[in-house]
């Protein structure tokens, strides 16, 4: 697949994505400025993580009216792979291109561990390959990762399957111990209703590489792209 | 012209932030304090004479950015006397 | 031109005895700055005099101590002091650079901004050079934990460094945090970076070439912070709450734009000289850069992008305002460096341009206000050096003496008490608040080892990282304990396998004015130069801060170390977790232990005393060896330096480090166990795992390098237990290591 990887100012995961898809996964991938518009020639756009322009008023807030963010829209819009990790989901929710918000940690403060996330859809192009019911130790880094959507609308996530990661405990249990920032139905990813846009808070990028602890984070990209493969079939 | 936009949580929404200061609070012996919301303050400053333009210009701020209204309501106040 | 006498600016007050006062100038350096211009400074020549002589900026009084360390050798690439980091080479074209400083006085007033600060500080003194930050660390001191203002302090230290380190987008990968008496009214926080740059793209603080322009770059100028240099180096006062006008707000953010478009400027030619603006902001970068160059500069203060209205000379030359930095560079060129800046919206303005007189000269409203020779500024040129008076204190006697104490009987309640003690609890949830995995490189995370280990990218290199000092040593016996604190320190970094490169060093003391309080610093910096020539780890670096005290008394001398190693393959490096059951545990190292200062005797009788064990730095030296080399010939598979709680505190520690899998162990002694055995504290020594197929050929290591080594038991099974004589289970260790710092602070357990 050919990827690009979104750097705003403030973005401080970009190289994390790009390293992880470049080295580990060996995609194409480049970067794309905040004030480009240029997608042509990408399959998958990734949203790093980040404070995209400081985040002072609300995350994401005024990244959603960047150049590039108009496009990815566009993009999104006609089917092309989203993903955005923390402070990509955030972005992705202030966008509209996902529903709900996420809000600040309920303990107040910046958590930062590994944490084990339940695979709650394993038909999405994000997570196929994975076990039903599969458990990633995967870790997390916010300040604002407390997911919150309205019932009607957190209802409709339910309803069609559309909440892809939970927060759980090692062996797959959801209960308010395992869920680290009081985020709604231990939220800690979800989709959009085509199936092509994915916000999560964890970070898979940072669970790729043996080297620095772990490879949990692997089977996310492995899914995406070779459903890319699949369908260019 | 100086505007506030007065920024609170929505009602019903887990506020921690107002939870928290309610116990500080009531710790320090102010029990009659029932609730407790933490919001922000944003001060424009508008370059417009006329208030209640002013008043709309803020409103459409608001909508478009300066809340979110999933989780925030907001108030827009013209202010006198504030303005540096 | 140079007939041109500067004159006094608008309502600029006249020069009298009580302002020189309040700039904190002697009677004696004021006449000195008469003699050096031949006539009476004007108000903004008096400002920059007194911050450039200050303790904070001249080392006034420390640099003659400071000069025998050992200061150059091994990979050292440039010497201490001449760079705004120390810079160490590591192969492939790869230097490391790395620097610790305090940010104590800020941090007592407004300590969220001001340990935020701290760290955007340390950051850009790094980057500066032309490396990019890849890990952070803090080394924290406070009072009791049970204290209101304690719990505040340490509450917003800890989110300042997150708010800063996290958004910016550098890992905080360790430090350490102590609370004791004596830091109740003067917390120390120092912050660590390390960074990484090739050799070809190292940047300097110097200026040259006449004609250059000079550019300011970065967040504009406002009143933040001025006299923030004179503030750190006075006594905290009741006063002092009150200046809270002093400390200044700072913007990761901006900082993060400033570092890229920094780093774009490495290696082009259109670069003559890069210096940040941290205490004394304008004043320091530009006298510097021309002291350093030897050469002069003018600066058009209508020029300099400022925030307020009305700012005098004065004011925009003292100001501390964060995220800024002066450039100078090749006529012609200046557009290019225009253009990088701009495309990450910051400014960058021309505010000056070098000169060939070896003057710093300044303008404002077409009035010349300044006109001083910037080598009469300097450290190492006209700023005033003293040697303090010495006297040893009357504590160091009687507290050497010793006292009664109560041995532990019930071993097994004895090792739960200590594991819930404050200095010994698990610091979980302090860094659980740190993002110590961005950038993907951090290999031992903080808890699971001595030493942070952050892989270096684009190569198979790791660089194992700590910071370090017990104080209650310290106290006891200030030179011993300061090469301790060097011993400790570089020994965590060999408990992860790499070999320690070079330490940078943050050596926070009192008043340097009380003869006792110079004794402690000069016998402290003895033992670390002893210690570093033994231990060959050159000072790359660093930073003192004296004055530490309040109404109380000075603070523990505290000689915090900062130690960085290397290590040739990442995938070797270990930390302190056993991962297989069944493996050999081995104590090796000294055999010198006592109660003196040891966690033990504190948690009895309140305040350190005895005598400290012997140190022996050869025996450390070899001890550090065996470690280097039986983690990378791959025999021992976890290490952990012993400590805070001796040996059965460091056992236990290891059982829970992997906090999915613990694994406890089985021991075993030879010889009979003594209480001073299992919680009796020391130098030089350590514990490993090794596998069972390893034991021959690691014993022998251990004799070729003559280290003392004892098999003290297996690994394996639900807890740590000897015996018939104590057991604690996991549960048990995890219950009271995990939360006895949160519950200490009185903080509910997320």
């Amino acid at each position: 697949m050919r990827w690009g990887v979104v750097v705003f100012p403030g973005s401080n995961c970009d190289y994390d994505a790009f390293d992880t898809l470049g080295r580990i996964f060996e995609q194409e991938v480049r970067y794309i400025w905040h004030k480009d518009r240029d997608l042509k020639n990408i399959d998958g756009i990734i949203l790093p993580g980040g404070f995209s322009y400081g985040d002072y008023l609300r995350s994401g807030a005024i990244a959603r009216f960047s150049p590039v963010i108009e496009e990815v829209i566009r993009f999104a819009n006609k089917g092309g792979i989203v993903i955005g990790i923390c402070n990509g989901f955030q972005v992705l929710t202030e966008a509209g291109l996902l529903p709900g918000t996420l809000r600040e940690n309920v303990n107040l403060r910046f958590i930062c561990e590994d944490l084990y996330l339940r695979v709650e859809n394993n038909s999405t192009r994000f997570t196929h390959l994975c076990d039903e019911g599969q458990v990633l130790k995967i870790p997390v880094a916010h300040n604002e990762g407390n997911y919150f959507a309205p019932p009607n609308v957190l209802k409709e996530l339910e309803d069609h399957n559309r909440v892809v990661f939970r927060y759980s405990d090692r062996q797959g249990k959801v209960d308010e111990i395992s869920n680290p920032n009081g985020s709604l139905n231990n939220i800690a990813g979800i989709c959009n209703k085509a199936g092509n846009v994915l916000g999560m808070m964890p970070h898979p990028e940072r669970r790729c590489d043996p080297v620095i602890g772990g490879i949990d984070g692997q089977v996310i990209f492995k899914s995406v792209i070779t459903a890319a493969m699949e369908m260019a079939k | 012209m100086t505007i506030y936009v007065e920024i609170l949580p929505k009602e019903g929404i887990l506020d921690p932030k107002g939870r928290t200061v309610k116990n500080a609070l009531h710790q320090l012996d102010f029990p009659m304090v029932s609730n407790v919301l933490v919001g922000k303050l944003i001060q424009l400053e508008i370059e417009s004479e006329n208030v209640d333009e002013a008043v709309r210009l803020a409103e459409q701020m608001a909508d478009k950015l300066l809340h979110n209204s999933n989780v925030e309501q907001y108030r827009v106040v013209p202010v006198e006397g504030v303005s540096k | 031109m140079s007939v041109l006498k500067p004159v006094s600016y608008t309502n600029d007050p006249e020069i009298t005895s009580e302002i020189i006062e309040l700039h904190g100038l002697s009677e004696e350096e004021y006449n000195e700055i008469v003699s050096l211009l031949g006539r009476t400074p004007t108000f903004t020549e008096l400002g920059i005099y007194s911050v450039m002589w200050s303790e904070h900026a001249s080392y006034k009084n420390s640099i003659l101590q400071l000069k025998t360390l050992p200061r150059s050798g091994g990979r050292l690439l440039v010497s201490a002091g001449e760079e705004n980091a120390g810079l160490v080479d590591i192969g492939d074209g790869l230097a490391v650079a790395f620097k610790i400083e305090s940010h104590n006085h800020p941090s007592a007033v407004e300590p969220f901004q001001g340990a935020a600060t701290g760290v955007g500080g340390i950051l850009r003194d790094v980057f500066t050079m032309g490396a990019r930050p890849i890990a952070a660390l803090n080394s924290l001191r406070f009072g009791p934990p049970e204290n209101s203002r304690v719990r505040f302090l340490l509450d917003e230290v800890v989110r300042g460094i997150a708010h800063y380190g996290n958004c910016f987008g550098v890992p905080t990968v360790g430090g350490e945090i102590y609370f004791e008496e004596s830091y109740q009214g003067n917390p120390l926080v120092n912050a660590m970076a390390v960074g990484l740059v090739e050799h070809d793209k190292v940047m300097h603080a110097a200026a040259s070439g006449e004609g250059n322009p000079v550019i300011y770059v970065g967040a504009r100028t406002g009143r933040d912070g001025i006299h923030g240099a004179t503030f750190a180096s006075e006594e905290l006062s009741e006063e002092s709450e009150q200046r809270k006008s002093n400390v200044q707000v700072g913007d990761p953010f901006t900082e993060k734009l400033l570092l890229e478009a920094t780093l774009e400027l490495a290696g082009k030619e259109a670069l003559v000289g890069i210096q940040d603006m941290g205490a004394a902001g304008l004043t320091c970068s530009s006298c510097e850069m021309a002291a350093a160059g030897e050469v002069g500069m003018i600066l058009n203060l209508d020029k300099v992008p400022v925030r307020e209205t009305g700012m005098t000379p004065y004011e925009i030359m003292l100001s501390e305002s964060q995220e800024r930095m002066l450039l100078v560079a090749k006529r012609g060129h200046e557009d290019e460096i225009f253009e990088i800046f701009n495309r990450w919206d910051l400014e960058a303005v021309e505010v000056g341009v070098v000169t060939g007189d070896g003057r710093l000269k300044l303008q404002k409203d077409g009035k010349l206000l300044c006109d001083i020779p910037a080598h009469s500024l300097a450290l190492g040129g006209g700023a005033p050096v003293y040697k303090r008076e010495t006297v040893e204190p009357e504590y160091i006697v009687t507290s050497n003496a010793p006292t009664p104490l109560n041995e532990p009987t019930d071993f097994t309640a004895a090792t739960l008490q200590l594991l819930a003690r404050p200095n010994i609890a698990s610091r979980r949830h302090v860094f659980r608040q740190y993002d110590h995995m961005v950038r993907t490189n951090t290999r031992v995370l903080p808890g699971e080892g001595d030493a942070a280990v952050v892989r270096v990218p684009g190569t198979k290199k790791g660089l194992g990282i700590a910071t370090d000092c017990n104080a209650r040593f310290v106290y006891l016996n200030p030179r011993q304990g300061a090469a301790m604190a060097v011993a400790e320190a570089t020994r965590n970094v060999a408990c992860s396998g790499a070999t320690p490169i070079g330490i940078t060093n943050c050596l926070n003391f009192g008043n340097p004015y009380k003869p006792e309080v110079y004794w402690t610093f000069t016998e402290a910096i003895a033992g670390m130069g002893e210690a570093c020539r033994v231990l060959e780890t050159p000072v790359t670096g660093g930073n003192v801060s004296f004055y530490n005290e309040s109404p109380t008394g000075a603070v523990y001398p505290s000689p915090v170390i900062g130690a960085v190693g290397l290590i040739e393959d990442v995938e070797k490096s270990v930390g302190m977790a056993f991962k297989k059951e069944g493996q050999a545990i081995f104590l090796i190292g000294s055999d010198q232990v006592s109660w003196a200062a040891s966690e033990w005797q504190i948690m009895n009788n309140g305040k350190p005393s005895g005598r400290l064990p012997e140190l022996d730095l050869n025996l450390e030296k070899r001890l550090q060896q065996l470690l280097i080399q039986g983690i990378n010939k791959e025999m021992i598979q976890c290490a952990h330096d012993l400590a805070e709680g001796g040996l059965v505190v460091a056992l236990c520690e290891m059982a829970i480090a992997d906090r999915d899998n613990p694994m406890g162990a089985l021991l075993e002694f030879e010889e009979e166990i003594s209480p001073l055995h299992l919680f009796g504290e020391g130098p030089s020594r350590a514990v490993v795992a090794v596998d069972v197929n390893s034991i021959d050929e690691f014993e022998l290591l251990a004799e070729k390098l003559d280290v003392p080594c004892k098999w003290i038991g297996t690994t394996g099974g639900k807890g740590i237990g000897f015996r018939q004589i104590f057991s604690v289970s996991i549960e048990d260790i995890r219950a009271n290591h995990e939360n006895g710092l949160a519950a200490a602070l009185g903080i509910e357990t997320a």
